[in-house]
């Protein structure tokens, strides 16, 4: 069995990440998985949340996305996410004007978005609370 | 015949056209260079995003359940344009070349008898579209304040689209943008978004090697999917548009440049003659002003 495996992180903007890691969080949409070599393949929705990697050198990174989905396979794991940040003061900026456009949206929301729309809210409310 | 004094000025202000021209080639040049930057970071994601969505759409097939997105509104009664063009002209044949296709198209389906909507991005075609076409018109897309093409931007346009398509506002989406071929070459192409198009995996054997688990289901991932997928399309045509608008404006500022020297070697070539003719006339007004005493 592989002791690492392949991680990709990529933005539609740039690729952030793409090396060799043994595990890596991912905050998919029913609740936090962890990934590691060898895993099932699965591709699922990601909600807001962080990206924790461990790298096969031993070195963690921390990134906060807000969305998108990830592709799981036996060789590797790769996240597309929407919006992705090293966990930094900019970022911090970046994802409190998300969380005002999310609520604006929520208010705005008729019932069966609204539910969603609230969801992203509470899950940006607490990424933010997880990166002080 | 133009007096010396003319000429000189003509050739001065020949001159320092060049120098514009020449300085906006340059620019051009290093902004495509970033242009097509940015359109080689876009890629990886596109391409993932397109191969995980073609194994979803053979996972799901065109079941009744697929989303309206993948199956449409079951006509194709009414068509939303969206020509992508520049914000600023000098840039060549660009602009005109995809207003020639989102034209030929208009007519096309005009002649079908369906309903036609356009939806601009950029000041130049909707210039050039609204003679025509002004009763078409739904939206304008005003990008002079972007300095460079970021997902948000595309984000918002594909938001706008999608917020469209379920109030039921036309049936069928396609975009017109400008494919980066080369310097010299870009081509107006035509892609439809909405409802999503994809080519059956050729490597159908490989796909189904692999059967995925999805989660929360087969559904609820598409779903979620297909809004981004249409996003990443238009994020990826205005970042091949912003590749071709430079493109263009660097090769025909490079024309523009080569031509304004061969003007000023005309020029300069007149302006001795003329000098030459004119100290001849001198010489000879003098010479038979001192023979005549």
């Amino acid at each position: 069995m592989a002791n690492t495996m392949q991680f990709d992180l990529v933005s539609p903007e740039k690729r952030l990440a793409s090396l060799e890691a043994t595990a890596v969080q991912i905050p998919a949409a029913e609740g936090d998985m962890t990934v590691m070599p060898d895993h099932a393949p699965v591709i699922t929705t990601l909600r807001p949340g962080l990206v924790r990697v461990s790298a096969a050198d031993g070195a963690q990174t921390q990134y906060a996305v807000t969305g998108g989905f990830a592709e799981i396979n036996p060789e590797g794991a790769s996240v597309l996410a929407e919006h992705a940040f090293l966990g930094a003061a900019e970022s911090r900026a970046a994802l409190e004007g998300f969380l005002e456009d999310a609520r604006k949206r929520a208010t705005e929301a008729e019932a069966e978005d609204r539910d969603v729309a609230e969801k992203f809210v509470a899950d940006l409310v607490h990424l933010l609370e997880a990166m002080e | 015949m133009p007096s010396l004094k003319d000429l000189k000025n003509r050739i001065d202000s020949v001159k320092s056209t060049r120098k514009i021209t020449k300085a906006m080639q340059m620019v051009a040049a290093a902004k495509l260079r970033r242009a097509q930057e940015a359109a080689e970071n876009a890629r990886p994601y596109a391409e993932r995003m397109r191969s995980v969505m073609g194994e979803l759409v053979a996972a799901v097939g065109n079941s009744d359940t697929a989303p309206r997105l993948l199956s449409g509104t079951g006509s194709d009664e009414v068509h939303m344009l969206v020509v992508m063009t520049s914000e600023r002209g000098l840039c060549g044949g660009f602009n005109t070349s995809i207003v020639r296709a989102a034209r030929l198209r208009i007519d096309e389906l005009r002649a079908e008898g369906k309903t036609v909507k356009i939806i601009t991005v950029g000041k130049k075609g909707r210039e050039q579209l609204k003679r025509e076409y002004s009763d078409l018109f739904v939206d304008h897309v005003d990008m002079s304040d972007v300095k460079k093409v970021g997902y948000s931007d595309a984000s918002a346009i594909a938001q706008d689209l999608l917020a469209r398509y379920a109030a039921g506002e036309f049936d069928v989406c396609t975009i017109f943008y400008n494919r980066f071929v080369s310097v010299i070459r870009q081509e107006p192409t035509v892609t439809q978004v909405i409802p999503a198009v994809f080519e059956p995996a050729e490597d159908a054997e490989e796909t189904s090697k692999t059967p995925y688990e999805y989660e929360p289901s087969e559904e609820g991932v598409l779903a979620d999917l297909l809004p981004r997928g249409v996003a990443t399309q238009i994020f990826a045509a205005l970042l091949e548009n912003a590749a071709s608008e430079e493109g263009a404006r660097m090769s025909a500022m490079d024309n523009a440049t080569r031509n304004a020297g061969e003007m000023i070697e005309k020029l300069t070539i007149e302006f001795n003659r003329t000098r030459q003719a004119v100290i001849t006339n001198e010489l000879i007004e003098i010479i038979s002003g001192a023979e005549a005493l």
